[in-house]
């Protein structure tokens, strides 16, 4: 007769197992258990013993079935740890965590690399963050379309963070204008890839994340990309992809953060948070429900026309950081926050305002039940973002006649470079003027002689006599303004019906900096 | 009526780069109320300056503006129906696309 105390010490003994424990160690205790058992076992059913003795025996069972499961998946790891190790990252002996992101097992010591503790030590300690928190970030991957002033920042953060997966997107190269806000990127990279650059910066942040570099312009057809990722944030400068990335992240069902900013403003929201495809009934609007019908081209300014502010642009791009990390970091159980719409205006009265926002449209053209993008029709290239959004047309409004190339009006200036006969109108607006003008002309910002509503409002402001033949040159940066102020001075009467001349300079001082005097300022 | 309009995001350039007009606007032919409708009118004649197309289009804002009245989307209060009250702050924005 076996006592049941026997076997006792030794499953209690083998359900302690550490984690500390080596491998080795705990296949020669199994093996040693299990030879014990099933010797014990053999012993028992000869001996027919029944009772407490038999529901002890399927207890200790049961810690052998645990064991045993506890031992593959130990085996696993130590697999997976053997190719890291070959890889060189990695010393095995000194590894003891227990990496396993597909369980839930966050309360498990030692879920993280130790360096990830160390690492991410200032935000594990906060309750918003904590192991669950920092679990989620690592699981999570986010594709950051845009390396340029918002997707800096923003990139920048969730590297810092410890995001999984980094994915980024961005077709452009550095030029050296775009390094007073696209901060991660230096003067020596001007003429290479953006995307290239920003990998290379946020490796050295943290290596951590895996990054994937696309160094090439999203479209339609290649928005496949999407499906490897968690979320998207939308760093880009442009209605078109703005629309194109809200549609990637409703046929993909993941979270959305659009981010834009201009001059001394920025705007941000979360969108399809959560996703359409988790449950409809509480699915976060999509950029098509809050904005269905693009805005008119006319009205839409980048960057290098509007100007920007780098500052601006990188708290917006840090905002997008934080939202992502809010919606990645929330539990399960948690709700989506009201669809809302964060307005930063770096001179204004208040400089954050948070509105909100409508909810879903139930009728809208991209996430409602009766949508006609699919993830099919949206890859094979069917949906043409640009012709939606529209374009301005062409630039060249006035006749061949009524324009002046920069060569021809080089040979009307003497070479003090004063004008000689003529009026010389520089329409650009102040703070361009004041960066560098032309001896002798007459500076009358587009902004305000668009206003003017009849003809001695101009001749004041031109010092100009009605009477006069003298001819009127026109010029701006590149060659626009210039051309509708032609037209408007027309309008008013100056040019009395063709008997003086009004003509524009055809690519304003851009063209002239390229083919007349290269000392003039390139901005 | 007593209000303030907020003009953001590039359209204060419509009405001399100005972002906050305190305004008196009168109710028109003894009406009882002031709905968003007539406020647009009144806006399109007394505030804008230049472009009104960059403003409205038809009778309603053009796309790509927010409107939100007290801090929030007038899409939730009836638009264009969306009654006025003494002191309500109106809020034109337009999207910026720059990033």
């Amino acid at each position: 007769m076996v006592e049941v105390e026997e076997l006792r010490p030794h499953a209690d003994h083998m359900s302690t197992i550490e984690d500390s424990d080596s491998v080795a160690s705990i296949v020669a205790r199994i093996t040693l258990f299990n030879a014990g058992f099933e010797e014990h076992k053999q012993h028992f059913h000869h001996t027919q013993l029944h009772g407490t003795v038999g529901r002890d025996f399927d207890c200790i069972e049961n810690t052998l079935d645990e064991l045993k499961h506890k031992f593959t998946q130990l085996k696993t790891q130590l697999k997976a740890l053997g190719s890291e190790s070959r890889n060189g990252t990695l010393d095995v002996a000194k590894y003891r965590a227990k990496d396993d992101l597909a369980s839930t097992r966050y309360h498990d010591p030692w879920a993280l690399k130790l360096e990830e503790y160390k690492r991410y030590g200032r935000q594990l300690i906060m309750p918003e963050v904590g192991m669950p928190g920092q679990l989620r970030l690592k699981a999570s991957s986010v594709l950051i379309v845009g390396a340029g002033g918002l997707g800096c920042p923003a990139a920048a953060y969730l590297a810092g963070a410890g995001v999984g997966k980094i994915g980024i997107m961005d077709g452009d190269i550095v030029e050296v204008s775009n390094l007073h806000r696209q901060v991660m990127h230096n003067s020596a990279w001007v003429g290479k890839s953006k995307a290239v650059s920003l990998g290379n910066a946020l490796r050295l942040i943290n290596p951590l994340p895996r990054y994937e570099i696309h160094p090439y312009h999203l479209v339609p057809e290649n928005s496949a990309i999407a499906a490897g990722y968690s979320m998207i944030l939308d760093c880009t400068d442009r209605p078109s992809s703005r629309y194109l990335i809200s549609d990637m992240a409703v046929v993909h069902g993941i979270p959305l953060v659009s981010a834009s900013a201009l001059r001394t403003e920025g705007q941000i929201m979360v969108l399809n948070d959560p996703p359409v495809s988790s449950d409809s009934e509480k699915a976060g609007p999509c950029y098509r429900c809050i904005f269905p019908r693009p805005p008119p081209p006319e009205s839409v300014q980048s960057c290098g026309e509007g100007g920007i502010l780098g500052p601006v642009v990188g708290v917006m791009g840090v905002l997008q950081a934080l939202e992502a990390v809010k919606v990645i970091m929330r539990p399960p159980d948690r709700p989506a926050n009201p669809p809302s719409l964060i307005m930063f205006s770096a001179y204004g009265s208040q400089m954050f305002r948070t509105m909100r926002i409508r909810g879903k449209n139930p009728t809208c053209s991209a996430c409602s039940s009766d949508t006609t993008i699919t993830r099919q029709s949206l890859e094979s290239g069917s949906q043409d973002y640009m012709a939606f959004c529209g374009a301005l047309e062409a630039s060249d409004v006035l006749a061949a006649k009524d324009r002046v190339s920069v060569m021809d009006f080089a040979s009307m200036i003497n070479r003090s470079g004063t004008p000689v006969n003529h009026t010389l109108v520089d329409v650009r607006e102040k703070p361009q003027f004041e960066l560098c003008n032309m001896l002798g002309s007459v500076h009358v910002p587009f902004s305000l002689l668009r206003r003017w509503k009849n003809a001695e409002e101009a001749t004041t402001a031109l010092s100009i006599d009605i009477e006069s033949h003298e001819p009127i040159y026109v010029v701006c940066r590149l060659g626009n303004d210039s051309q509708a102020t032609v037209n408007k001075l027309r309008e008013l009467g100056i040019d009395r019906n063709g008997a003086r001349k009004i003509m524009d300079i055809k690519g304003g001082w851009e063209a002239w900096r390229k083919d007349i005097d290269q000392s003039w300022p390139e901005y | 009526m007593q209000l303030t309009l907020e003009f953001g995001g590039g359209l204060e350039l419509l009405c001399d780069s100005v972002k906050v007009h305190n305004v008196n606007v009168d109710l028109q032919n003894r009406a009882e109320k002031l709905t968003m409708k007539d406020l647009l009118c009144w806006v399109r004649t007394n505030v804008i300056k230049e472009r009104p197309e960059m403003f409205m289009k038809g009778d309603s804002v053009r796309p790509g503006v927010l409107v939100l009245v007290n801090d929030c989307d007038w899409e939730l209060s009836g638009q264009l129906d969306t009654t006025l009250e003494e002191k309500d702050v109106v809020v034109f924005i337009s999207t910026l696309h720059g990033g």
